[in-house]
């Protein structure tokens, strides 16, 4: 693209986020943990007491996973308990840090109730833990789109769904693979379906930012991670939803090719934001029009 | 909070001469620790940017595009160039996105109307970074805390002035009360406009998107040729929509782990 637009000697205007990468791969971790608990309830009404043991387990370890990286990224990991001290609506790190611990809790006393074989006690908090799963594979998506990062900023009706498919393709797809493959239909099925929605929520998150803002998710780091993500999760929906039914090898592929497709989405947008708030013209040529 | 009793900044570029003082006195003054001493190779600018350690930061911008410019700027040469500066500051913003996005309240308005990051509390999440609509504010690598202009939050309380404020040594940079500070600064920009027709006032408008600035600017140029951004904006404003998105798309995905599992062969 042309860069016509004027800026002081080419230097970003906007900082861009100090995140390092544990907060891309929390991304997918608490949107993996989330959904699976969300699966669990599902599959324990349907009686498939298999996959919500996976699902329940799942929940649990994706949720202490997810704190660990949380923790890990801040400047002063020692003061993590101070995102605690408030409960402030208009900030969706507060809101999430509260969706997460909240989260933490049911799900860690599901999957204790789950491993002593108190099904009937794991109920309950198996029950909270799969309505909370749902916001936590969510709000981190609103949580990027409320910055100044234009790719971010202006992608903020998609981002959403594209984070929401990603967590219950993820979910499905790793769920998946610690049950017999009878178990895993209804996985299989989600999977099928949460993968075809990511190819289109993406694609219509780059149409709709156009051709100015679309292309921080078509270039650099954050465009090779798209490709790859795009081409994982077009394998995955084919090998598992097509042939996933008939076949078990392509079923475990397929669940392979899900995860990785779903963590580089999220890679990709992480470097997408990068990438737009580093060039100013983003920032410039968005707000002159 | 009226704009009689908040206090900011009126920096009024076109007395600027590039001397960084406010730059030293800021660093002085708040223990601020020096950034190194690589050259940009671009102007004499070679602080290039506000950071975590660096609060005011003189912009140097450097035009001789030929233009016969009606020059307005306090260095300027017979062939039609001209040298703009400006003492860049983090802008205090009435609706400040680093402080609705703050997760431990470690960000607060102070009772002068100014936002300040309160060091006890601070712990490093980083979000207030990229909220920032100007860049401003950043994590400093010594403390892994956010850091940015506190308008010396210490010497407004014992009645003195910002030291950037008090070092300039041409009161481009100007501290009071922000309705004095608006009130002036129009007479300026009614004078400059005649000489110079690109004078703007930036960030005095309080329906811009952040709500006005608390720390507003005199520019002979385009805000973006200062490396500022045109048309600023909080995103909070557009929370409530992002979370109805949210909610569309949590919505949905509860619809389809339902349809997935209807139907689907039980475990038994």
């Amino acid at each position: 693209m042309e860069n016509n637009s004027r800026s002081y000697y080419g230097r970003p205007i906007l900082k861009p986020h100090i995140w390092k990468d544990y907060i891309a791969a929390y991304f997918f971790i608490g949107g993996l943990a989330g959904a699976s608990a969300t699966l669990a309830i599902a599959a324990r009404a349907r009686k498939n007491d298999a996959l919500a043991r996976s699902c329940t387990l799942t929940a649990a370890g994706g949720a202490a996973l997810s704190a660990a990286l949380l923790i890990a990224d801040l400047g002063n990991p020692e003061r993590f308990l101070n995102m605690m001290r408030v409960v402030k609506v208009t900030s969706p790190m507060n809101v999430g840090t509260w969706i997460l611990s909240a989260f933490g809790i049911t799900s860690g006393l599901a999957a204790a109730a789950q491993v002593i074989g108190a099904k009937r006690s794991a109920r309950i908090p198996a029950t909270l833990a799969g309505t909370l799963g749902i916001p936590l594979a969510t709000y981190t998506a609103v949580l990027i789109a409320d910055t100044a990062v234009p790719a971010w900023h202006e992608a903020r009706r998609e981002l959403p769904f594209v984070f929401v498919a990603g967590a219950a393709m993820s979910a499905a797809a790793w769920n998946s693979l610690f049950v017999s493959h009878r178990h895993g239909t209804m996985a299989r099925r989600l999977l099928l379906a949460a993968g075809t929605c990511e190819l289109v929520a993406h694609r219509r998150m780059v149409h709709r930012l156009g051709t100015l803002l679309g292309e921080p998710y078509q270039v650099g780091r954050a465009g090779t991670c798209a490709k790859v993500a795009r081409a994982l999760t077009t394998v995955a929906v084919i090998s598992t939803g097509a042939l996933g039914e008939r076949f078990r090898s392509t079923a475990k592929i397929g669940a392979l090719a899900a995860l990785a497709g779903a963590l580089c989405e999220r890679f990709s947008v992480f470097y997408a934001g990068t990438q737009s708030a580093l060039d100013p013209r983003y920032v410039v040529e968005h707000q002159r029009r | 909070m009226t704009l009689e009793t908040r206090m900011g900044f009126f920096t009024d570029t076109t007395l600027c001469i590039g001397c960084k003082a406010c730059e030293v006195a800021c660093k002085e003054w708040n223990q601020l620790p020096a950034d190194g001493y690589e050259l940009s190779g671009q102007s004499y600018d070679n602080t290039g940017a506000l950071s975590g350690t660096t609060w005011r930061h003189v912009a140097f911008v450097e035009q001789f595009d030929g233009e016969a410019h009606d020059l307005i700027a306090p260095i300027s040469f017979e062939d039609g160039g001209r040298w703009l500066m400006s003492s860049d500051v983090c802008k205090h913003c009435t609706h400040a996105a680093c402080l609705d996005v703050c997760p431990t309240g470690a960000l607060f308005r102070t009772e002068f109307g100014t936002v300040v990051v309160q060091d006890d509390i601070c712990n490093g999440c980083g979000y207030c970074v990229p909220a920032c609509p100007f860049g401003v504010i950043d994590r400093r690598p010594d403390t892994g805390r956010a850091a940015k202009c506190t308008l010396c939050y210490d010497r407004l309380k014992d009645g003195q002035k910002p030291a950037c404020a008090k070092a300039c040594p041409t009161e481009s940079i100007q501290f009071g009360n922000l309705s004095e500070l608006r009130e002036r600064a129009q007479k300026r920009l009614e004078k400059v406009g005649t000489i110079d027709a690109r004078a703007q006032l930036y960030g005095a408008d309080t329906n811009d998107g952040v709500g006005g600035f608390g720390a507003f600017f005199l520019l002979t140029d385009d805000p973006e040729v200062y490396g500022l951004p045109p048309s600023p904006r909080v995103t909070t404003r557009d929370l409530p929509g992002m979370w109805k998105s949210a909610a569309l798309a949590g919505a949905a995905l509860a619809a389809a782990i339902v349809l997935c599992t209807v139907g689907a062969p039980n475990g038994e």
